[in-house]
């Protein structure tokens, strides 16, 4: 059923979540808070080199410590000679995933793990970690993403040969792949270009930063199975992996999903739990493993640094007729970068005649990519936005007008292929336009600057349940990790179609083996599809309830009717009925048919992309070349928000991110490739005195394949900041700065050099 | 290498402990006492995660020794409510949702219970750096700050809880 | 690369990319998505499409 044109009672109201209180006074159980006795605690020892040959691991003096009761390397891990293999989340490879978690003959970059130990304290497992005994051979590195592409750069994987070009090359190569996207024909397009607008931008990995490192107990019994607490971002992907890296059977894992402390894409994957599996097989005992903020650093996957290449061909009257794009981006360790929808973003939300995008996959000495909210596109509008702000300069016009000129539109035919339908990108930059923000006056100094973006949002596999209990409450069960308030709004679309308050909805996520199986939280998927199969599992549960009335009163069941949490004679002619609630019909269950509920599983399609429009003011300190960010309102088109205050959430974290990134978020590598800024202190995320208030402005334009109209809304707000501010940078300085992250030194350096040339 | 005997008061109750010397206070809580409302998301002091008050003074307990503890008065997270009383800091991050994935709630809760021990009446910036030692990745803060505030009126009799 | 084929749904076109383009069919089953007349779907054998249907493939979308 379609709830769109409705008069709503639930969904859009700010109803306090249901885990709320759980999580206010500490109570609330993360991936480390679990103990279980005899339980043993577990540490992993890494690589300290970027690249080395691993000659011989000789644990014997570990194995010997009092307390220590067991050791592992990949040794105990099935060698997994296929490389790719389909295992209901979709392909992955494992051989590379295994490779990850421990290392075969080689490690990969600096924190890569190479053996663990487990042991009956944190001290002694320490102690342990110092007595093992490991001899590399020290490789050349390369991290750098050019450097890594160059013909003399170290090879990573002898056995990696360029996909994406023909003839498939004999000799190995950092390039993992190379993908192209191309409608018309550029190249001449851009000769009859009236204006030309090039760019070169970098970008440097930056991590998710999630506050709740890695953690878990994983405890494996004599009989094969095997128990996992863990924090993820996917009970069942982390199942999955776990079965399918250590060649157990699906059903013999029980994984059990904890709170989880933040995600944002870098928790879509295993690092501890298999490690933590094997360790507890050997041993006998449950073990609990937990990274330190060192190794989440070193060793889980930071987005990729990049470099981008943007032209854009424009006529004067601002119509784009040609656009290029070449990206490269790295993948880490083993490949696998998001250039796929690096490539397609960046373009995404404007309709150009001429688009040739071109981008690299590459392999080299740094932690192996993860997933960062939206993976791929913020790097590509960075780009793409920065060089759209310098061409509507070029052509002296104003920038949100010049985004309208080109902005796609539902029928507009992106150029990566598909038609957008039921798109509010237009509806975004007019919320944009005529909010107040946008008019504004600024002080000297100040500068302001819009950059737009975009995501594709997924729909994906999920089950939900609606079960009424023996009272007549409500719960509400949900596959679906909640990272970011999502139970709320699951348990809302329940309540609204079953016509209770949401209070009168209790949402909890079960384990693997209590709910069926459901795809990761991520992909801005979880309102939308996991939403839909709530609000069809509480559809049935009020037809099996109007059935139930119709047995009651012994009327045909057509002629009852569901209406706010209660069953009606649908008109006098039905019979003089007192309504039935939910407690009157619960009371009746067993005589009605049985204990009432339903789980609905589906494979939710019609997932509605996103558009975002940021504009921020910000001030450049000339002395010190500090930015500070003025003031910040992200537009948004969200569908339909089911609980405003965590879309407000959702869109407010991924700006402040973006901000990060943008400012001062980066990885500084030595000479010898050991990251130097592995803390919090030094790998500075924005904290509360960095930010102004964050104004998120929700257009409401329904997408129609969802009951309520939802739309995923997580990513998109991550993919706009880093160009607005660089713009308002530009806007404020008259300096351009195309490489990230714009950090004091970088201004200070630029306000230098326009110094001299000024007064040269 | 023997333990160390530590008496303290937490969250007003006597508590006895044993710890090794290199154990922080935070190990202590989480791993002896049981305690895990306090989080670790550093361990060296960058993140706050870890906020308790130690006779009245705001601290990240990663950064004390568990052994330093003896004598002292300690309020952590689970002794911000009293009962199910929540404190209005609490019940205002409710009802602002100023939380999304929750990890650093604790220490945000402590924190700012600090500060408006502190400095009942607040400018938004002197909130903004008071609360600068508490990171929080999913917020951005807006909501937060807005909680704080709030909370804030409530507790100088402005507003009604 | 533009072609035109016989499949009118999700899974034959697999079937017929395996046979004309071997490793093809099993490569796009797999790590592929499919937009027909726009829409993506990501997963469904039963996608279908007509005779004047615009299909285009294109890599499956994860997330973060």
């Amino acid at each position: 059923m379609n709830y769109i044109p409705s008069d709503l009672k639930v969904v859009g109201t700010r109803p306090v979540r249901p885990d709320g209180v759980e999580k206010v006074t500490g109570r609330a159980q993360f991936g480390a808070d679990m103990r279980m006795s005899g339980m043993l605690w577990g540490k992993v020892l890494r690589s300290p080199h970027a690249h080395a040959r691993i000659i011989s691991i000789d644990a014997s003096k570990a194995e010997k410590l009092p307390g220590v009761r067991a050791v592992v390397t990949s040794k105990d891990f099935p060698h997994i000679a296929s490389e790719e293999a389909f295992v209901g989340e979709g392909p992955m490879n494992f051989r590379d995933l295994s490779r990850n978690c421990l290392a075969w003959d080689k490690a990969l970059y600096e924190g890569h793990a190479v053996a663990a130990v487990a042991a009956s304290t944190q001290a002694i497992a320490d102690a342990a970690l110092a007595l093992i005994d490991v001899k590399y051979e020290v490789l050349p590195h390369v991290i750098d993403v050019e450097d890594a592409m160059k013909d003399d750069a170290p090879i990573l994987h002898e056995d990696l040969f360029t996909a994406g070009v023909t003839p498939t090359p004999s000799r190995p190569s950092n390039i993992a792949k190379v993908v192209t996207f191309k409608k018309g024909d550029a190249e001449a397009a851009f000769k009859s270009a009236d204006v030309i607008v090039e760019g070169r931008y970098t970008t440097k990995p930056v991590h998710q930063a999630y506050i709740e490192p890695h953690a878990c107990l994983c405890s494996y019994n004599a009989d094969g199975q095997v128990t996992i607490y863990s924090s993820s971002q996917g009970h069942f992907m982390v199942r999955a992996y776990c079965a399918k890296l250590l060649g157990i059977e699906i059903a013999n894992i029980r994984a059990v999903a904890m709170e989880i402390g933040g995600g944002f894409g870098g928790k879509t994957l295993v690092y501890l739990e298999p490690v933590a599996i094997a360790l507890s097989k050997k041993s006998g005992r449950p073990v609990k493993m937990q990274m330190t903020r060192e190794d989440v650093f070193r060793a889980s996957g930071p987005t990729s640094g990049a470099t981008i290449e943007v032209k854009l061909g424009a006529k004067m009257d601002g119509s784009i007729v040609a656009a290029r794009e070449i990206l490269k981006y790295q993948a880490g360790g083993f490949p696998g970068s998001p250039i796929g929808p690096g490539c397609m973003c960046g373009f995404a939300m404007y309709d150009l005649p001429n688009v040739d995008v071109v981008g690299y996959d590459v392999v080299s000495n740094r932690p192996k990519v993860a997933a960062y909210r939206a993976p791929g596109a913020p790097i590509s509008s960075f780009a793409v936005e920065s060089a759209m702000d310098d061409l509507a300069r070029k052509l002296n016009m104003d920038p949100i007008a010049l985004r309208e000129k080109n902005g796609a539109r539902n029928g507009t035919k992106t150029h990566y292929g598909p038609t957008h339908q039921n798109i509010g990108f237009l509806a975004t930059l007019e919320a944009a336009k005529n909010h107040p923000h946008w008019k504004a006056p600024l002080k000297p100094g100040q500068g302001r600057g819009i950059a737009c973006g975009f995501w594709f949002n997924i729909g994906g596999e999920s089950t939900a349940g609606c079960h009424i209990a023996e009272d007549g409450s409500v719960v509400a069960t949900s596959g679906s990790p909640d990272i970011g308030g999502s139970r709320a709004s699951i348990g809302m679309m329940a309540a609204e179609v079953l016509g209770v308050p949401a209070e009168h909805v209790r949402t909890v996520i079960p384990d693997t083996s209590s709910i069926g199986f459901t795809h990761v939280t991520g992909g801005s998927r979880v309102t939308f599809a996991t939403g839909m199969a709530v609000t069809q599992a509480a559809e049935r549960t009020v037809e099996d309830l109007k059935r139930r009335a119709a047995q009651i009163w012994e009327i045909p069941v057509e002629a009852v009717e569901w209406k706010d949490g209660k069953a009606f004679p649908a008109g006098s002619n039905a019979g003089a009925f007192e309504p039935l609630d939910l407690a009157a019909l619960a009371m009746k269950a067993g005589r009605t048919g049985g204990p009432i509920g339903f789980e609905v599983s589906l494979n939710a399609q019609g997932a509605g992309p996103g558009f975002g429009v940021h504009i921020a003011d910000v001030e450049v300190d000339k002395e010190t070349g500090a930015v500070k960010v003025l003031r910040y309102t992200a537009v948004q088109d969200v569908g339909k928000a089911i609980h405003p205050s965590y879309v407000e959430g959702q869109i407010q974290g991924g700006a402040a991110q973006g901000i990060g990134w943008a400012l001062n978020e980066e990885y500084i590598y030595d000479k010898n490739g050991k990251m130097d800024n592995a803390g919090f202190l030094d790998y500075r995320v924005p904290v509360a005195s960095d930010v102004p208030m964050i104004e998120a402005v929700m257009v409401e334009v329904p997408n129609p394949r969802h009951p309520f109209g939802a739309r995923g809304v997580g990513e998109v707000p991550i993919v706009p900041p880093m160009a607005a501010i660089a713009n308002a940078i530009r806007s404020a300085t008259g300096l351009r700065m195309p490489d990230l992250p714009m950090s004091p030194p970088k201004l200070r350096a630029a306000l230098d050099a326009a110094a001299r040339t000024s007064s040269a | 290498m023997s333990k160390h005997h530590v008496s303290a008061v937490i969250n007003g109750e006597p508590t006895e402990f044993l710890c090794e010397t290199q154990q922080t206070l935070l190990d202590v809580l989480r791993d002896e006492i049981g305690l895990t409302g306090s989080k670790e998301g550093c361990a060296s002091g960058d993140c706050g995660a870890c906020s308790v008050i130690v006779d009245g003074r705001l601290i990240c307990s990663c950064l004390m020794l568990g052994c330093e503890a003896d004598g002292t008065a300690i309020t952590t997270i689970e002794g911000i409510a009293q009962g199910d009383h929540l404190h209005p800091v609490q019940q205002k991050f409710l009802e602002h949702a100023a939380l999304q994935c929750g990890f650093c709630t604790p220490g945000l809760i402590v924190a700012s219970k600090a500060l408006l021990d502190e400095n009942p009446n607040p400018t938004e910036e002197e909130a903004r750096y008071w609360l600068a030692g508490n990171l929080c990745r999913c917020t951005g803060y807006d909501k937060v700050i807005r909680a704080v505030m709030d909370a804030a009126e409530v507790m100088r009799g402005e507003k009604a809880a | 690369m533009e072609l035109e084929v016989a499949a009118t749904n999700f899974r034959r076109l697999v079937l017929e990319l395996e046979e004309r383009f071997p490793g093809l069919g099993k490569q796009v089953e797999e790590g592929m998505a499919v937009a027909i007349d726009g829409e993506i779907f990501q997963d469904a054998y039963s996608a279908r499409f007509g005779p004047d249907s615009e299909v285009v493939l294109i890599p499956k979308i994860a997330g973060g």
